[in-house]
């Protein structure tokens, strides 16, 4: 069951809770007494998680984010998709596995998806770089998403990358180069583009398949300028520090709303997406719907003023006389 | 995005500082070889090193005495200054930082930008200063910077950038900062579209998310010698594969082998290079 192998430290008492409720339950003798103590715990279980999901502080967020067992984007193809008809390879170079994309099918509607992926076994990992996408990866999604463009297809973009990956091939094949392009282009694809931070929003890497007309994050994913970590490091000195960065760095679901960075911010199931992937994955197709037939229902001059405006407005200042 | 860290190796962060400062006594050692230079010398060169010609760090208002005519700069959105939209504290207060940063610089924020005359050719010119807070790009930076890439486009001018920004996306400003990359690209895509043409001039050095955004985007992109220019920065990249980086590794000769980059061009050529560009793209 989702949610059982892997525990944050913070979920200890849902965890409690659950096992009480287990050994009541392998009872072989039930009385209405045990029924009813049963059904006080469920009670219980649902305050408690809802108690500790209500007010995850920014670092607990991270970890949630990062939880093995959260639906990646795989799973969304599974879930949300009718079809998906994989597109391979950059035409360049190679076919970057944490970053995918493809042709996929939501209801009516045919799009194109693109998202990061993280695996789920070791080796998934490994092969995908934990979902650090590689130069190949911002080329292969930067040339499907100009075909969809060229077709009058959607684009849907799933972010989940802690970063794009630093390494040498990385810089010898144009990492920063490769990502500034994407975002340039993505912002002037003719066609509605819908971007979900479904985990982690791991700055550049995220950005560069994050520009869209509507750009939104679920309850408990993360987007961030650096990587708490990173930040901790280079600010504070140190790694240790990652805590009070993810505080400092205002990445929750919450304030990216309130600072009017996020369009939507998607509801978790209760206790995250990772304790139920279908009601997620149901959640993520209500709203990409709604969203899909908002922006069709646009014309292309207007969406894309809209888009241009969207990011032009980012980015508070102070704009006064100079004062000598 | 962010990698401030360019400053952080012990080796580096020496200089750096010195750099920063105020011209102090006759000599200074150059950064890269380590000779003694008569400081008079080094900056009639414009801070090149007379004896391995390493370029050192200019200041963004001797970037302009260098590339623009002399008199011809008219500054634009001289008054835009800083916030702290996140009440961002570190091991020192943003807001406070910011104040030390302006009084020590003279700038208000990492950037200037107007418009210029290169060799009779008016031009729309930004330049950012990695003096101040390495350089990195915030609201300011990437608000600046679109204003002059939307003027640009809307008067036809060529338009020049210079930048000098270790620092990428500035963290103090979370995810403000990392949007403007986006903001800066898609008025870059308009500027595009409107024919326009850019030069963008990457110094010593440009990193992290102003490498990933518009310093990568010119037309032409030119890179002063033996630069520091990437992505990650080489600490994040050593810390994640675990082994020594190849020498030379994100430097403009290593750009330039690899085909991201059109020139390098020593500091004393940039004027009439950027002239002699326009004369063949520019209208």
């Amino acid at each position: 069951m989702p949610g059982y192998d892997f525990r944050l430290p913070f979920e200890q008492p849902i965890f409690e809770l659950q096992e009480q409720i287990e050994t009541l339950e392998a009872n072989e003798t039930t009385s209405p007494e045990l029924r009813e103590r049963i059904r006080e715990l469920r009670k219980q279980l649902t305050e408690t998680t809802k108690a500790i999901y209500n007010h995850l502080d920014p670092w607990e967020t991270v970890q949630v984010a990062r939880h093995k067992e959260r639906p990646k984007f795989t799973d969304y193809l599974d879930l949300v998709f009718d079809e998906f008809v994989e597109l391979h390879g950059d035409r360049f170079f190679g076919d970057d596995r944490a970053l995918r994309a493809g042709f996929a099918k939501l209801d009516e509607y045919k799009v194109l998806v693109v998202g990061h992926e993280k695996g789920k076994t070791l080796k998934e990992r490994n092969e995908c770089y934990f979902g650090c996408a590689h130069p190949e990866g911002y080329r292969k999604a930067m040339q499907k998403m100009a075909l969809a463009a060229k077709y009058g297809l959607p684009i849907i973009a799933m972010i989940d990358t802690p970063g794009a990956y630093p390494g040498i091939g990385a810089e010898e094949r144009g990492q920063a180069m490769v990502i500034a392009q994407s975002m340039m282009e993505m912002s002037r694809f003719k066609t509605p583009i819908i971007c979900v931070v479904i985990g982690e929003g791991g700055s550049g890497g995220a950005l560069g398949i994050g520009v869209g007309d509507r750009v939104s994050i679920l309850q408990h994913a993360y987007y961030s300028v650096i990587s708490p970590e990173g930040c901790a490091g280079i600010l504070w000195k140190s790694h240790n520090y990652a805590e009070q960065a993810a505080q400092a760095l205002r990445i929750t679901s919450k304030h990216l709303s309130e600072m009017g960075v996020v369009d939507d911010v998607i509801e978790e199931p209760l206790g995250g997406a990772h304790r139920d992937h279908h009601q997620m994955a149901g959640r993520m197709k209500v709203y990409l719907l709604k969203t899909l037939r908002e922006l069709l229902r646009k014309p292309t001059d207007e969406l894309l003023a809209q888009r241009y405006e969207k990011f032009r407005r980012i980015g508070p200042y102070l704009e006064t006389q100079p004062t000598g | 995005m962010a990698t401030g860290e360019t400053k952080m190796s012990k080796e580096q962060a020496k200089p750096a500082r010195e750099k920063r400062g105020v011209p102090s006594g006759l000599w200074l050692s150059c950064e890269d070889c380590g000779a003694m230079i008569f400081r008079k010398e080094c900056e009639r060169l414009m801070n090149v090193c007379p004896e391995c010609g390493f370029h050192m760090y200019l200041g963004a208002r001797d970037r302009i005495n260098t590339v623009l005519d002399a008199g011809t700069f008219e500054e634009w959105d001289a008054d835009l200054s800083p916030t702290d939209p996140l009440g961002f504290t570190d091991k020192k207060k943003y807001s406070e930082r910011i104040v030390a940063e302006q009084k020590r610089t003279g700038l208000r924020d990492a950037a200037l930008t107007g418009s210029g005359m290169v060799r009779a050719r008016r031009v729309a010119f930004g330049v950012t200063d990695s003096a101040f807070i390495m350089g990195s790009m915030g609201s300011v930076v990437g608000e600046k910077l679109t204003r002059l890439v939307e003027r640009a486009t809307s008067e036809r001018l060529p338009l020049i950038i210079i930048s000098g920004s270790g620092g990428g996306a500035r963290m103090h400003e979370g995810i403000f900062s990392l949007m403007q990359m986006a903001k800066v690209s898609a008025a870059l895509a308009r500027y595009d579209e409107a024919q326009g043409l850019f030069i963008s001039v990457l110094t010593n050095p440009t990193m992290g998310g102003v490498a990933a955004s518009f310093a990568s985007l010119g037309d032409i992109i030119f890179a002063e010698p033996k630069a520091l220019i990437g992505f990650a920065g080489p600490r994040t990249i050593k810390a994640t594969i675990r082994i020594e980086l190849p020498k030379g590794f994100q430097t403009s000769e290593f750009l330039l082998e690899h085909g991201y980059i059109d020139r390098i061009v020593q500091r004393a050529d940039l004027k009439s290079e950027i002239a002699r560009i326009i004369d063949y793209c520019g209208k």
